[in-house]
This record gives structure tokens, sequence and C-alpha cells, in this order.
């Protein structure tokens, strides 16, 4: 692995070194390395498309990372990977895709994940998306994500897209089974020309079932973003979204919260918010001593963190 | 020593010019405690903006130490050593207390420091030093918070704006412990505080009054006071003879 996929795996997995646990590292459409445990398998699906991660039931405190990262100009690719997580376990599982784009060609990754909790399985969802390179190509990704919660199921999902990613569009979509809960949180800064569009869609079918999604975003320069968030409560359930969005320069910021009652005990609410930085903010922070560019910095960083 | 000279501010307000502050002449000289008071509206929380470098004067010049600040911005008047303490502290979403304290202090202070401060002015350090600054605390947690960036800022001069406003369930002595214990920590440091409670007022070496822009009366504690407290009619203004 040369510097510059070093630096890709350290943007998205926070990987000095390689991981602990069950780990697939994808480089440049094809597999760099890969372990399993006694736990977690990971096996590659026979037409090459993607893998598999097989997590046995009441597999406790362990971590799988599949990272890809893009280094060479041109290559675009979709991959589908399937993570089953047996009853009862409860597993972090670390996701992410950097390219590094110099050239002068697209570079595309499609990451299709599908996640299937059995009953009362948690799992801590971590993605982040970067890019980086001088060229010219675009560095486009669009992740989709499935879940399918069993019953009295958790997740956890977070994902962070802060720099460098020309062109996205995100998608996730929730099945509930009773008693599951989905909590999403969701970072996106897009700069330059920039183009996000992120899309959830829960289904709340389960009695006692609940989500949580949650997206702060920051538009500055060009660039243009784009928030779709559909909750549909079809047993007895709660669900809540909230979009909170800070807008700069010239940017464009479009949220569009929707929610749907199918069942008379179904409470839904959401919350959408856009609005510039706050005068005063600059101002508070000014009179700490901080130049009124440190401000706005500092005020993004906090809201992004 | 902070200096204001012949300033004058005022703003539009339909289509004529409302003046706010006329000619204020003041001398803040170094170690000296000073309460600002008078009737509301009367231009003191713009007095204390001017200082701060938030509003400019439309006439006039401000020295500090010697040096005209009047055309210098907040963040350079903030370097030379003024601080300011917001009526209505701000709120950031994601900007935890940790964080304020940390960039108020101006430099890489522990987390053990940081609760410090904030135990200063009665917060239970280890309840809020992760909590962000937002809408989740309620006036009186921000305006603690408010006041211990201040101390952690630890400037040659720091003016406050109604400090004791909402400080409901603190104990009046806590924040009067708290600016005397800054002024004598800081060796020629000045402190102005806008304030209508008699306790506040009771404190200073020097007493200023303003009203309608101008500077009404100026003197010793024992002077202006006794005045104040007479005249409360004629002054359109509240003063709170109990401490809460």
């Amino acid at each position: 692995m040369d510097a510059i996929e070093q630096t890709l795996l350290e943007q998205i997995a926070g990987l000095h070194e390689i991981p602990t646990g069950a780990y697939n590292i994808r480089a440049n459409g094809q597999t760099e390395s890969r372990n399993t445990t006694a736990n977690i398998d990971i096996i590659s699906k026979p037409d090459g498309t993607g893998i598999d991660i097989r997590i046995k039931p009441g597999t406790k405190h362990e971590s799988v990372h599949i990272p890809v990262i893009l280094s060479q100009t041109g290559l675009q690719e979709v991959v589908y990977n399937d993570f089953y997580v047996g009853e009862g376990a409860d597993v972090v599982i670390v996701a992410g895709c950097g390219i590094h784009n110099s050239g002068c060609d697209t570079s595309k990754h499609d990451g299709i994940h599908r996640f299937f909790l059995e009953k009362g399985a948690r799992v801590r969802y971590v993605e982040k998306h970067y890019g980086e390179g001088d060229g010219n190509g675009k560095r486009i990704m669009n992740p989709k994500t499935v879940v399918e919660l069993g019953q009295d199921a958790y997740m956890e999902m977070d994902s962070v897209q802060i720099k460098g990613v020309d062109s996205t569009i995100r998608t996730t979509e929730a099945v509930l089974a009773d008693g599951a809960r989905f909590v999403v949180t969701e970072k996106l800064m897009t700069h330059g020309s920039q183009d996000a569009k992120s899309e959830f869609v829960v289904d709340l079918d389960g009695k006692g079932s609940s989500a949580n999604v949650v997206s702060r975003s920051v538009a500055r320069e060009d660039s243009r973003q784009l928030f779709v968030s559909k909750i549909h409560g079809n047993n007895k359930c709660s669900g809540h979204s909230e979009c909170d969005s800070i807008i700069m320069d010239d940017a464009k910021i479009s949220a569009v919260p929707e929610i749907t009652a199918n069942h008379p005990d179904a409470a839904l609410i959401h919350e959408a918010a856009i609005g510039k930085i706050a005068g005063e903010q600059i101002t508070k922070l000014m009179t700490l001593g901080l130049t009124e560019q440190e401000a706005e910095e500092q005020i993004v960083n906090g809201f992004l963190k | 020593m902070l200096e204001l000279q012949n300033i004058s501010f005022q703003v539009e307000e339909e289509n004529s010019q409302k003046e706010i502050l006329r000619n204020v002449n003041l001398k803040i000289e170094d170690d000296q405690f000073i309460a600002l008071t008078g009737p509301n509206g009367g231009g003191k929380s713009t007095l204390a903006r001017v200082i701060a470098g938030i509003e400019k004067p439309v006439e006039g010049r401000i020295l500090f130490d010697g040096v005209d600040v009047t055309d210098k911005s907040i963040t350079e008047r903030a370097n030379m050593g003024i601080s300011y303490a917001f009526q209505q502290p701000v709120r950031f979403k994601g900007v935890t207390v940790l964080d304020l304290i940390r960039l108020a202090a101006g430099e890489k202070i522990s987390t053990a420091g940081a609760c410090d401060y904030l135990s200063e002015v009665g917060l239970c350090a280890r309840d809020y030093i992760n909590r962000e600054v937002n809408a989740s605390l309620s006036g009186g947690e921000l305006k603690r918070i408010e006041i211990a960036t201040i101390i952690a800022r630890g400037t040659k001069m720091s003016v406050f704006d109604e400090p004791e406003a909402g400080i409901d369930l603190w104990s009046f002595n806590n924040l009067i412990k708290v600016f005397e214990k800054m002024h004598e920590r800081i060796a020629g440091a000045s402190i102005l505080i806008i304030s209508h409670q008699e306790r506040i007022l009771n404190i200073a070496d020097r007493i200023i009054v303003i009203a309608d822009g101008r500077v009404t009366a100026e003197g010793k504690k024992e002077d202006i006071l006794p005045g104040l407290l007479n005249d409360e009619s004629d002054m359109n203004c509240r003063f709170y003879k109990e401490g809460y």
C-alpha cells in the first residue's frame, strides 16, 4: 500500500495500520487484504460483485472494517456488501470510501450495503466518505444502505462526508420489526460546485419500533444539497427526523421532511431548519480574540463535530 | 486605563437619526471597579458594545492604555486585553462549554483547569463541561458560563452587561465574590459592570450614571448611591434593595 492509499485509509477509517479483528480492504477494484475471525466470516460473492459478511449469533465486542480506496483515476465500480448479523450479536462495523483522483477521468464508487439484523442484534455502523486529489476528474460516490431490523434489534448509523466528494446521492432505507430502533446521525459538508442528495426512507412496521434521523450539514460556496426524509409509521411507533443546515456564500439547500402515519398510535415529528451563521455567534468568538474567519471555522467545526 | 473622549453614537430610525450616546467622556483608571447604572434605554449597553468594538461611534475616540483603539476591530481589542460579557449570551449548536472556555483562555488548558472556572461561577463542572452551549441550557446557566469565559480570559479590562440578570438560583453573594476575586487576582485590572443592583453598586469604587445617552452623575459610591436610592421615581429606574 502506498502513501496515498495509506492517507485515504486513515481519513476514512482512522486506521494507521492493519486493523485488528475482521477486515476486508478493497483497493482499486481488488481485495487488498482480508482477515476473518472465529465469529465473523467474510466471503466473496461468487459473481465477484462484492462480499458477504456473516456475524455469528452472540458475537460481542468485535469489529469489522471494510474500507474501500480508489487512487487510480477513471476507475468506476459498483460493489454489493451484505451483512448478516446473528441473534444477540453486538458489533461495530466501520465502512468508508476514499477517492484520490489526480487525473482527469471520473472516479466513481457506488457501494450498496445491506444489513440484516436478527432478533436483539446491535450494530454501530460508521461510514466516512472522503475525496482528494488535484486532477480535474470528478470524485463521485453513491452509497446505498438498506437495513432490515429484526425484533428488538438496534442499529446506530453515523455517516460523515465532509471533504472532496464532487457528487453524491446517498440513499438509506430501513424497515423495522417490533421493538426495533434505528438511529442515524449524518454529517455533511459541501463546497465548490459539489452536489449532494441524501434520502432516508424509514418504515416503522413493528409495534414499539422507533427511529431518529438527524442530519447536520453545511453548504459553502456554490454547492447544492437536498435532504429528503420519509418516515412511515405503520404501527404503534415513534419517529423523529431533524435536518439542521448552515448555508454560506452562494450555496443552495432544500430540506424535504415527510412523515406519514398509517396507524393511530404512530407518533411522528419532523424538524427542519436552514440558516446562516448567526452574526452574534461570530461576534462572541471575536470578543474572545478569534478573527472573523477563525470564528466561522470554529462554529462550522462545532456544528459538524 | 480606558478613556472615552466625546463618544457619540446614533442609529437610523424611520428616516431620522436617533442619538443613543451624546458626547460621553469617561476615564476608567487601572485597578478600578466601576458600576455603570441608569434607566433602561439610557445607552449603557451601547456604551459597553462601543468599548468592545461591536458598535462603532460616529464621533469621538477610545484610548486603551494610551493607544487609540477607535478603529481597531473586536478581535484586536480582545487581544489587547478587553473582555466583554454579553447581556444575552449567545448559544452555539455543537460548541461545548469546554470548547468555549478553552477559546476564552486562549491556550490548551486541561479539562480540570476549565472546570475550575465553572466551579467559580457556581456550576457543578462535571455536569456542564461537555454540554453544548445550546438551547438546552437555561438563561441563568448561560449567564454563569458567560461569566466563566471572562474569568478564563483574565484580561486587564472586563466589561459585564447586567451579569446578575437571570441568575436566580445562585446565591447573589457568590456573584459578588466572583467580581471581588477577579479584581484582586489581576493586578491593575479594571472591571466595568452595568447593573441596577444596589449590592453591586455598593462594592464599586465609583458609580457612573448614564441617562438619555449622557453621563448625568459620576463619583464615589458614597456620593452617588444615596441620591440614586432616594430619587428612584425620578430616575425611572429599577433598583433592587434586596438581594436574590
